[in-house]
């Protein structure tokens, strides 16, 4: 089915009997058994205030879409989101309420926050066809229970997604990007820490052990004001005067390097599941060499590891407890999500049969 | 503000319960005596007033399950508390209620500046976990007026933000994961030392629930470097209006400043007397503060100054130094102080969409005529979070009522324009009764059934957030149960 308004998708929803699988644009990869509904019908930027760094989207809405209305006003969505496409074999348009049921945050996430986090309201129609509204679209809000956190990143598990509304930022003048090479893993992981501590605003910190080079490549990326950027630049590439550091200032080269980073571009076309764990970083290098990958990259100053391992591994057995999770991405061997503790589980569990009474919604997906 | 009828069945076992407590914790740990309860009969909102059954001030997350445990087995209503900072009552007792105090609570568990983080038993104060990191060049963002005061486990409870979430965000923004004590007594970890937790986002469901879900012990927050510099600039305007609009287009210029501040003429005359910070006397004044090395302050302040100019301002002042900085957030600091220096006065924290400023100001200051209550405005303009406060004399028979009245209408009037009743004080039992004018009945049921799987006999702060009617029939089948 595909509703063109919320009306239509809370009628449909109430009368399911069977389950039902829900797809923004299919991008990533999560087919469940039952009727499609497609959030496609519900389109359109409702209201969009620059000066208040506001916008308020219907959630079938492209993705595309939401970037270029942005872009016309030289504003962005901070959080990054990454383009799932390439990764899992996917066609199609990414939605915006994908992105927030996925809560798809890219490399900015470090500095400036999740998907989560510029989240600053929903409208959803739960698993018993009621329409719920939460938040709003003002920028501090702590007017009851923050259910639009807990909406971001179910997975369309509680409720589906009909409209979000978000705070987006400028687009800043330019950005450049400092540049370490032939780092060792524990030694890129300290670098990365050094720079995320220093006052100079790095809003990416990345690394790639083979990188485009074949050769290890530690990525720390500062925007601004061109005054500014240029500044931060030196001060940050002066921190490691001991390395072979360089400065790369074309933005356009900067961007696409980050876009490579941010899309796990090189584990395109590599055989194999593909992982993400999200970890504390000074346990990344110790975590990448337990995983035996054959492939790594480190984003989030080594807070996120993507991971590319043989088909059917059981990655989370191999690395044991740690403080973090581990997300299957692609491949279908091992449960998607980190299985929860016990009491953790019996909450999440609690929930979901509040919201979802008749449990139709995207049922086997998150525990 | 009307509160429950305490149960008398709880009051009648007050001795059966204190010794219950007794026997599993240290004796020091419990306040029963009635004078010595008192000390804990309200928060920051001090017109409503009720000593609790009992106090218990544990040392430990243990002594917290412990606590609830009893609680819980005996069918008793508990409502937790912070620093009893909240100006929404949030901390607010009832007769028939174990209060359980966090604030021997306040050790430094674990600082890790590689991985950016301190951990802290939540009755530490918020400015003391920027001084437990400060010498080493790192700070934690969040920074409500009260956080000399305030603690950590209210910031939770609260989602506190404060004059800086501009740029930093609020305390959800800033937390990692906690140790909740579920009512059962249920110790878990939530969150961790990385970001995004696992699973449904619990952590952004219990920061903002106002202690109504469990009671928070332990907190993971992220702790930010320091900046280099921060500089204002302080610009006067001789309209609302026009503030409003240079708000706008500092904000579309790509600028974003740490902190947007907004005093209207009544605020800057009254902090003026108070403070004599030198402000100039117009109608509406901005404070902008921005970060950074001293090249990169002037480039962006270059900026705003160029678009301030655009905006006929009666009064640009830059500060040349410190001392110069120091006086122009004099007034803005003082502010509250100042209205308390003239009256009694209600703080309220609705917030509007940025572009709806002048017109609400406009609104709220017709109704200041027609309620006779005098008005001031001092808010955060770039987030749109007014603090409108609302003199008043509680010495006046009816006076207290005719404020309360005025100030529900300027919180639907935030509503009426896309805004909502809080921005960052919660709404505790002062917003409560409003909420059926921002959510459908559909939008509280969701909320509520929140609370249901958290807590199912609705023993925790039971008597917040909700209007007592809606939440009745919960609360009532708890009590029934007992």
């Amino acid at each position: 089915m595909r509703p063109e308004t919320e009306a239509d998708l809370a009628e449909a929803i109430a009368a399911a009997k069977g389950p039902l699988s829900i797809q923004g644009g299919g991008t990533r990869g999560v087919r469940l058994d039952g009727d499609v509904v497609q959030t496609g019908g519900m389109h359109g930027i409702t209201l969009y205030e620059p000066g208040s760094l506001t916008m308020v989207v219907r959630a079938g809405t492209p993705l595309s879409e939401v970037e270029t209305a942005l872009a016309a006003e030289g504003q962005r969505l901070a959080f990054e989101p990454m383009d799932h496409r390439g990764l899992m074999g996917t066609s199609g348009a990414p939605t915006i309420g994908g992105v927030v049921a996925a809560n798809v945050s890219g490399p900015r996430r470090v500095s400036v926050g999740a998907c989560r986090d510029f989240m600053l309201g929903v409208r959803f129609v739960d698993g018993a066809g009621t329409v719920v509204k939460n938040g709003g679209r003002v920028m501090k809000n702590v007017t009851g229970y923050d259910l639009v956190k807990l909406m971001t990143g179910s997975w369309g598990t509680l409720g589906v997604l009909t409209e979000v509304s978000l705070k987006v930022l400028p687009k800043p003048e330019t950005a450049a990007c400092v540049l370490i090479d032939n780092l060792s893993t524990p030694a890129a992981i300290d670098a990365m820490a050094k720079a995320l501590s220093s006052p100079f605003e790095v809003s990416g910190a990345a690394h790639i052990p083979v990188g485009m080079d074949d050769a290890p490549v530690t990525m720390l990326r500062l925007e601004g004001f061109a005054g500014s950027v240029a500044y931060r630049a030196k001060e940050v590439a002066a921190l490691f005067k001991d390395c072979a550091v360089r400065i790369e200032d074309n933005a356009e080269a900067v961007s696409k390097g980050w876009a490579w980073v941010r899309d796990v571009v090189p584990f395109y076309d590599a055989e194999g599941d593909v992982w993400k764990l999200s970890c504390t970083p000074s346990d990344a290098a110790a975590l990448a060499d337990q995983a035996g990958a054959q492939e790594v990259i480190f984003d989030w100053g080594g807070g996120l590891i993507w991971m590319r391992v043989g088909t059917g591994t059981d990655l989370r057995k191999r690395l044991g407890a740690f403080d973090g999770h581990a997300t299957l991405v692609r491949g279908t061997g091992q449960p998607k999500f980190q299985p929860e503790p016990a009491a953790l589980a019996v909450l999440s569990a609690g929930l979901r049969n509040k919201f979802d009474p008749k449990g139709i919604l995207n049922a086997g997906l998150m525990g | 503000m009307e509160m429950p009828i305490p149960d008398a069945s709880v009051l009648s076992r007050k001795a059966q319960i204190v010794a219950r407590l007794q026997a599993v914790l240290p004796e020091t740990t419990i306040i029963s005596d009635e004078m010595e309860t008192r000390a804990y009969e309200c928060d920051a909102l001090t017109a409503y007033k009720c000593p609790p059954l009992a106090v218990v001030l544990p040392a430990t997350t243990q002594e917290v399950a412990a606590t609830l445990k009893v609680c819980h087995e005996l069918g008793v209503p508990v409502v937790p508390r912070g620093s009893g900072t909240s100006l929404a009552g949030g901390a607010l007792p009832t007769a028939d209620c174990v209060m359980i105090g966090v604030a021997r609570m306040n050790d430094v568990l674990e600082t890790d500046y590689d991985n950016r983080f301190i951990r802290v038993q939540t009755g530490r104060t918020n400015l003391s976990v920027t001084g437990a990191v400060e010498e080493d060049g790192f700070f934690y963002a969040p920074d409500p007026s009260s956080q000399l005061a305030c603690a950590i486990a209210g910031n939770i409870a609260m989602n506190s933000g404060g004059a800086h979430c501009l740029k930093y965000g609020v305390t959800t923004n800033n937390l990692m994961g906690v140790t909740l004590v579920q009512m059962d007594g249920t110790i878990m970890e939530i969150g961790g030392k990385h970001l995004d937790a696992a699973g449904y986002d619990l952590l952004g469901l219990i920061c903002g629930s106002e202690g109504q879900l469990g009671i928070v012990t332990e907190a993971t927050l992220r702790i930010l470097p320091k900046p280099e510099g921060a500089r204002p600039v302080l610009m006067g305007f001789d309209s609302n209006e026009v503030a409003g609009a240079c708000v706008a287009d500092i904000i579309k210029a790509g600028v974003l400043p740490v902190a947007i501040e907004f005093m209207d003429r009544p605020c800057i005359e009254a902090t003026e007397a108070f403070a004599k910070a030198g402000y100039p006397m117009c109608e509406a004044l901005l404070i902008v503060e921005v970060e950074g090395s001293d090249a990169e302050i002037d480039e962006q302040l270059a900026l705003i100054l160029e678009i301030a100019r655009r905006h006929n301002p009666v009064e640009l002042r830059e500060a040349k130094d410190a001392d110069e900085a120091g006086r122009i957030w004099l007034g803005r600091k003082s502010a509250f102080g100042a209205m308390g220096q003239i009256n009694d006065y209600m703080c309220l924290d609705g917030t509007i969409p940025v572009s709806e400023l002048p017109y609400v100001l406009r609104r709220i200051g017709e109704m200041s005529k027609e309620y006779g209550l005098d008005v001031a405005n001092v808010f955060h303009a770039g987030d749109g979070n007014m603090h409108p406060l609302i003199l008043f004399d509680a010495n006046k028979e009816g006076d207290l009522e005719l404020c309360e009245a005025f100030g529900a209408d300027i919180l639907r009037l935030c509503v009426e324009v896309g805004g909502c009743l809080t921005g960052e004080h919660g709404v505790g039992i002062e917003k409560r009764d409003l909420m059926t004018d921002q959510f459908a009945p559909a939008d509280l049921e969701a909320q509520m059934a929140v609370k249901d799987v958290f807590d199912p006999a609705w023993l925790l702060n039971p008597a917040k957030v909700f209007p007592l009617a809606v939440s009745e029939s919960r609360r009532s089948v708890a009590l029934a149960a007992e």
